[in-house]
């Protein structure tokens, strides 16, 4: 698929390698975060796995040049499966000195490091707190170091265009994306359509980009810059149709999905947080998907407003991270109390308190299990990769309409915005669940329950004979008047934790990656699926009795849980927290787990699991 | 609506089967009466009502009345209403709340809900103490005020309901007295004729823990003189013999007395669209005025729930209902083989 646009022959060898590791780094206005989509893009056309990761700071626009202002984003493609967005880096491309500051102890050793030369000036140095100038004191020598003059030659390409400084400077990251693209044999096709349809009411702009993506391409193949360039053969791809996503998109087209098969509009009630804005803003696009979308508040509001709105039978639902997590919990409580179908999706970030916002963490877990007040037992169901977002978000909706019951629906801050190719579902091949209504005034009762799922009828408001009032206080048992009688609150809380364990019945058998039993036993559950299986698979390579389980249901557990680990020697738990999952696990099953804890707003590198498991398999 | 079924509704129609759970002698009661016996004559089927709560003693409300009912957590009814009546606009959505649950824990919502004009009826029972908690004082309480948890006198300022309403620009607001019937019934008719967000201060008796804090305005002997009845157009006066009203001396209300050269002509006359005089009444308070009742000011502009519902029908008319096929395949998409 890999061709070349400019029509020349390349005069160069080429080295193939299997995969490769880049990451495209700068200041926060570089658009590190546009040239890294863009290079996703031109890979996913190039036929190859893709998985990348963006890295950016809280501030908008932190100062320029500093430290704390570096963005960043990596993407590793491959001509074989990709898990993750890769551990070292085999290229680094670096804009600023701050950015070579930040980044290059990821670098490996010998790998490419590509800079702009003239950005390595007295002033930019002295912000990135070096005293002597990296380009010269030899500190670089063991990378292959390419100074680039990007910016100068980026003004030479839109010389006769008579911009303004800060414009050509705004075109640099396209062609330092140019220069990469030959680098690695990527097609620029796809970024040259996107900057025109990007810029269509911008043709200076449009212009500009164009020029200094194609002077970048031609640079590198023209000049004697770099003496080979590589290439990354296509993949085995399983055939069908694809698009690149992101955990946010897919967790929106999730739940509109869900809607539609549920037949019924959607409510989004939320407060702007990062990183969960994204689904608010994606949802507020599809109103024609018969989606409300109510910006409210604040975030008790937010998820108020979606819980009123379920009463009134609309699929309610509430976005947020941490922090407005333990503001909805009382309304959370409520949702428990009132059994009303609606979906609190928590997009996990660094704490606590405001922490690290643009940053990964899995420490919401206990939180999402257990932060009410009073017995209030709710599904939690997390997702595992970008594009299983989609299928997580679907799965909540649909435990919770037919269940009447919140679920809380976990991601984190690196799913929310990491993408992956996702093979599209076919709209037929997701399951129906058509809602019904209760209309028939006989014999019914507000609490009267579904006996196989222990649902209370969902009876709207405007329908006739059906009037009834609902509450936070305790309820009887078929009526749902007011009860204080003792051996009725008893009833009502048990049959709230029963219904939590007819939902085991929605769970399929557990899917274990690896021998049925064995040594180690990895269990993990959200983000670090990717990191666990690259792991894993390693030592499965070398044929050792090494196993890998990814939960999507952390409450209720899968029914076959404890007895897929009673098979194993030994259990490790790898999470981003200090072992959450690890505590449900020992509690559940009093199995001697142990943990593997990274808490520092950075997904696994698969070398850290790989490592623990060589220890665990010594031992 | 449909109003046929509706039409042969009675006041026993409205009255759930729960028993009323107020103290005896509570101003909530005669509240709870003037509510269902207005409901019949609103030609609303009682299906397409729906009462929403917060917690306190008001908040008790929706349990009484046989339509839906939602008694959710303190503070958040607006929330909560205005999610059901945006999803929900064929809906009859009514707010039940008090002075702590409205104007304190909940104070940020009410004033969203107003602000935003929410087709909502609001109804905020102002004891001017908290309840349900035992006594303790509550943000309308006056300066200085005795109780549990202020045994030498409460150090904040009261806020002024009416105040907050204006300041938000709600479009409807009013006030009423939980013992006037009649004028409450009123009041209660209008507010539910209103499109947009109602807001009703009713001033309430709590006889456990706030006994007479508004005797002055309901003692029989006394209330000619203290109350001050409003009507759209007519000039305000009051008093025992209907010789005392309002004048403005440059931009302040004075109390004045008809005769000695005082005409009606020199009177402020009532009208309830005008924002500034709502303002001065609503600042006009016992023992230097009398209590302004009634509508205190009316306005229109679109409700939130028909613009977010306008936008939702625009979506489908520009781009047709949405298809879920196309909606996956939408962006970058490539096919492998």
């Amino acid at each position: 698929m890999a061709t070349n646009p400019v029509g020349a022959p390349l005069q160069r060898p080429v080295q193939e390698r299997e995969n490769v590791v880049i990451r495209f780094a700068g200041d926060s206005g570089d658009g590190m975060q546009v040239t890294g989509m863009q290079f996703t893009t031109e890979s996913v056309f190039a036929g190859n796995n893709i998985g990348t990761l963006p890295d950016f700071p809280a501030e908008i626009r932190a100062p320029t040049g500093t430290l704390y202002g570096v963005s960043a984003f990596q993407v590793n493609f491959s001509s074989r499966n990709v898990y993750t967005p890769g551990d070292d880096l085999d290229a680094l491309v670096i804009m600023n000195p701050a950015a070579l500051k930040t980044n290059l102890e990821d670098l490996k050793q010998n790998g490419i490091l590509i800079l702009d030369k003239a950005e390595f000036n007295e002033p930019n140095l002295k912000k990135a707190q070096y005293t002597v100038n990296p380009l010269e004191d030899g500190s670089l020598d063991k990378y292959q170091t390419y100074p680039v003059e990007i910016t100068k030659m980026t003004t030479l390409a839109l010389k006769d265009m008579n911009l303004p400084n800060r414009s050509v400077t705004r075109s640099r990251n396209f062609f330092a994306l140019g220069v990469v693209s030959w680098l690695f044999n990527r097609p620029i096709e796809p970024t040259l359509n996107w900057i025109k349809d990007r810029f269509k009411r911008n043709p200076e702009v449009m212009e500009a980009n164009t020029r200094a993506l194609k002077g970048g391409y031609n640079l590198a193949e023209n000049s004697e810059l770099f003496a080979s360039s590589y290439e990354v053969k296509p993949a085995q791809i399983a055939p069908g149709v694809y698009r690149n996503i992101t955990g946010n998109t897919a967790t929106a087209l999730g739940f509109i999905a869900a809607a539609k098969k549920a037949g019924l509009p959607i409510f989004l009630g939320s407060y702007p947080i990062t990183p969960a804005s994204d689904i608010l803003h994606e949802l507020a696009g599809y109103k024609n998907f018969n989606v409300y979308t109510f910006q409210a508040e604040d975030e008790i509001a937010g998820v108020g407003a979606a819980l009123g709105a379920a009463f009134g039978g609309a699929i309610g639902i509430t976005t947020t991270s941490g922090p407005g997590m333990n503001l909805k919990a009382e309304t959370v409580g409520l949702a428990a109390a009132v059994e009303l179908p609606l979906i609190i999706t928590d997009i996990q970030r660094a704490g606590p308190s405001t922490g690290m916002p643009t940053k990964p963490e899995q420490a919401d877990l206990l939180q999402a299990l257990y932060g009410r007040h009073g017995e209030a037992p709710l599904p939690v169901i997390a997702a595992s990769t970008p594009a299983d977002c989609f299928y997580a978000a679907f799965e909540a909706v649909r435990i919770a309409v037919k269940y009447m019951t919140p679920v809380i629906l976990l991601t984190d801050g690196y799913l929310a915005s990491a993408s992956e190719p996702w093979l599209l579902p076919r709209v037929a091949d997701l399951p129906d669940f058509k809602v019904e209504f209760r209309t028939d005034p006989q014999g019914f009762f507000p609490y009267l329950r579904d006996e196989g799922t222990l649902a209370r009828p969902w009876a709207r408001p405007g329908t006739p004979g059906l009037e009834h009032r609902i509450g936070g206080l305790e309820k009887d048992y078929l009526t749902g008047n007011i009860s204080y009688a003792p051996s009725n609150h008893e009833q009502m809380v048990r049959v709230r934790y029963r219904k939590m364990a007819k939902i085991t019945q929605e769970i399929p058998p557990t899917k274990i990656d690896g021998p049925e039993r064995g040594k180690l036993l990895v269990i993990g559950w959200g983000s670090t699926y990717g990191s666990i299986t690259a792991g894993v698979k390693e030592f499965q390579g070398q044929g050792k009795a090494v196993s890998h389980i990814h939960l999507r249901y952390l409450n209720p557990l899968p029914p076959d849980l404890g007895e897929i680990i009673a098979r194993f020697d030994k259990v490790l738990v790898p999470e981003m927290n200090m072992g959450q999952l690890l505590r449900v696990l020992r509690a559940e099953y009093l199995v001697d787990a142990v943990g593997l804890n990274k808490i520092q707003g950075r997904p696994f590198k698969v070398s850290e699991i790989t490592a623990k498991i060589a220890r665990m398999l010594e031992e | 609506m449909s109003t046929a079924s509706a039409a042969k509704l009675t006041r026993k129609d409205f009255v759930s089967d729960q028993d009323v759970r107020w103290c005896p002698g509570c101003g909530d009661y005669a509240i709870l009466a003037q509510v269902q016996k207005v409901f019949p004559e609103l030609g609303v089927p009682k299906e397409n009502v729906v009462f929403i709560s917060g917690i306190g003693c008001s908040s008790r409300f929706p349990y009484y009345m046989n339509t839906y009912g939602f008694h959710s957590i303190h503070g958040r009814a607006p929330a909560i209403a205005t999610g059901l009546k945006v999803s929900r606009p064929d809906l009859m959505v009514w707010v039940v709340t008090g002075d702590g649950d409205g104007l304190s824990i909940g104070g940020n919502h009410l004033m969203h809900a107003l602000r935003r004009n929410v087709d909502l009826k609001i109804l905020l029972f102002n004891n001017r103490i908290y309840g349900l908690t035992k006594g303790q004082y509550s943000p309308t309480s006056e300066l200085g005020k005795v109780t549990k948890s202020t045994p030498v006198g409460s150090a904040d300022h009261p806020l002024n309901p009416l105040l907050l309403a204006l300041g938000v620009d709600a479009t409807f607001i009013a006030r009423t007295i939980d013992v006037e019937a009649k004028h409450q019934q009123d009041i209660i008719k209008r507010a539910a004729e209103h499109k947009g967000a109602t807001f009703v201060e009713i001033l309430q008796n709590c006889n456990v823990y706030n006994d007479g804090a508004f005797a002055s305005l309901t003692d029989k002997e006394t209330k000619a003189n203290t109350q001050l009845v409003l009507e759209h157009g007519k000039p305000m006066i009051f008093g025992k013999n209907k010789d005392r009203g309002i004048r403005l001396k440059g931009l302040t209300p004075e109390v004045v007395t008809l005769g000695n050269g005082i005409g009606v002509s020199d009177l402020l006359v009532h009208d309830e669209t005008d924002p500034v005089l709502g303002f001065l009444l609503s600042r006009m308070t016992p023992p230097a005025f009398p209590m302004p009742i009634g509508v205190i000011r009316v306005t229109e502009k679109p409700t939130f729930d028909a613009l977010m519902n306008h936008q939702i029908q625009d979506a489908m008319e520009k781009s047709g209902a949405g298809d879920l096929e196309k909606l996956l395949h939408q962006g970058d998409v490539w096919t492998v083989k």
